[in-house]
């Protein structure tokens, strides 16, 4: 190895010890400050809450046995939207490549539903399916799925032109088409709308749990807030940012792994 | 020699919306067993339709299209169209696996092309570690497998840059002459034309109608570089350059 080489590894290197020095200290730094300006009574410690405050609560929960009762039904419903979104969106999709007829008539229902902001109907869901953690997972169906299907769909449509004249060739069947080349070229973009997909489901579920829960962590933010106890709808969002955190970085290694066997 | 494809009459008509269009108003032409034969005329002239037909993508207006029984036609195209989450293997294997004809037998011919032209060690690469005139020859090789008589070449080596255009098109030439096929090509280099064919068939400005067909007889008639020396390289080229009659 050169020198010039090793100085630019080692640069390289140091920047990224840079980075996640500051990172931590931003966050270690906010943390303090926000401790300090509680403590200190700066800002309303009953409003602002703080991270001891914080702490506690979450401690309490967790020795009430509550904590993870919490974070596993929220888990639970994220993973059963996720892949229920993901299968009939895969599923939906396929349906509307191999009839394009289809696809031109529901085309305009499919834009409609896409812009129209899914917590509208949250009202008329809890009626029609009632208030349980059904209701969520509709929930969630409801704003994941539409992405889902015009994500897959999309990349089915943008399958090479030449490639599907090679098969016609062959004199492939749309079945042989469809198994041999459209699914496989669309990898990408179907590896791309799990990660729009888990997004989408992190909105839905939390935004059905508001709606109607007995438990979990969107249950935990909205009773805090009923009972005006700010310490609890803090711990709720802290831990929602943690556990959202954890499954996108798992969605984006699935995918860094999928892209990375494609090679 | 005998007639492998007789193509009579072929008329191909386009509907859009906003009328109909005439891509091939009225084409003839027969191909002998073991020919090459290009195809030139202006773009848009509707040579590829013609090419498309034959392969049976589409179907004809009218006309008809006599293969001698026993016959089958292979079709290559434009661009190598590899399929880049398979191996060099599974590639060259494509057509048989969908045609249901991947038998050992079969499997055991590709194999031998691959040897023979050279694609041995890559057999278990992907196609993007392979030079582009490399991966033409796979290209060629999937088509081959299917042990078509006919060969169709739909501008083969248009996605290439000019210099591997000269060395691949040399290649496909010698591979295809020595396995024996028959092939039709479209494309718009006249100097490719001249340079591989027994025969070239100038088609006219949409819609198209045969125009003219010259035998291509060049003293010493070797591979196609060296028939871009041939004295007679220049006249053929001239002639058809005038038949294309194209006014810039």
């Amino acid at each position: 190895m050169s020198n010039e080489q090793k100085k630019f590894l080692r640069k390289q290197r140091t920047e990224k010890v840079l980075v996640l020095f500051i990172q931590i200290s931003i966050i270690v730094g906010f943390l303090f400050l926000w401790e300090f300006l509680s403590f200190k009574k700066i800002i309303n410690p009953f409003i602002f809450s703080s991270p001891t405050r914080i702490w506690n609560t979450i401690y309490t929960l967790y020795l009430s046995g509550d904590l993870f009762l919490h974070i596993f039904t929220t888990f639970y419903e994220i993973i059963l939207a996720f892949f229920l979104g993901i299968s009939i969106g895969f599923f939906v999709a396929v349906l509307l490549y191999e009839i394009p007829i289809l696809a031109k008539i529901i085309d305009p229902f499919l834009t409609m539903l896409n812009s129209l902001p899914k917590v509208a109907l949250g009202p008329i869901i809890i009626i029609w399916v009632g208030a349980n953690t059904k209701s969520i997972i509709v929930m969630a169906l409801l704003i994941n799925l539409i992405v889902s299907i015009i994500n897959i769909y999309n990349g089915f449509l943008g399958t090479d032109h030449n490639k599907l004249i090679l098969m016609k060739s062959f004199g492939a069947s749309r079945f042989q088409i469809l198994f041999h080349l459209i699914i496989p070229s669309s990898k990408n973009s179907i590896v791309s709308s799990l990660k729009l997909n888990i997004s989408m489901t992190l909105i839905g579920v939390i935004m059905g749990e508001f709606l109607v829960s007995k438990k979990g962590i969107g249950y935990l933010i909205i009773y805090g807030t009923q009972v005006f106890n700010l310490n609890i709808v803090m711990s709720g969002i802290i831990i929602l940012v943690i556990m959202s955190f954890l499954i996108y970085e798992c969605v984006s290694l699935i995918e860094k792994r999928m892209n990375h066997q494609q090679k | 020699m005998n007639n492998i494809l007789e193509i009579q009459k072929i008329q191909k008509i386009y509907h859009t919306t906003n009328g109909e269009i005439e891509a091939i108003s009225d084409c003839s032409f027969s191909v002998n067993s073991g020919e090459f034969i290009s195809i030139v005329g202006p773009s848009g002239c509707g040579k590829s339709t013609l090419l498309s037909i034959l392969a049976g993508l589409e179907k004809p207006s009218n006309g008809k299209i006599h293969l001698l029984e026993g016959c089958s036609i292979g079709y290559m195209l434009q661009t190598d169209s590899l399929f880049p989450w398979l191996t060099i293997w599974d590639n060259a294997l494509l057509g048989l696996k969908i045609q249901k004809k991947d038998t050992k037998e079969n499997k055991d011919y590709v194999k031998q092309l691959l040897i023979t032209y050279g694609l041995k060690d890559f057999v278990d690469k992907y196609p993007k570690e392979l030079s582009g005139g490399m991966k033409q020859r796979v290209a060629l090789i999937r088509t081959l497998a299917l042990k078509p008589d006919i060969l169709l070449l739909d501008e083969p080596f248009s996605a290439l840059d000019y210099q591997s255009r000269l060395a691949v098109s040399d290649d496909v030439f010698q591979i295809l002459k020595k396995e024996g096929k028959t092939a039709i090509m479209v494309t718009h280099d006249l100097a490719e034309a001249v340079s591989m064919s027994d025969r070239v068939i100038v088609f006219s400005k949409r819609p198209c109608h045969l125009k003219q067909i010259y035998h291509i007889e060049l003293s010493n008639k070797q591979n196609p570089i060296e028939n871009r020396k041939a004295r007679e390289f220049a006249t053929y080229y001239d002639l058809i350059w005038k038949d294309l009659d194209i006014n810039v």
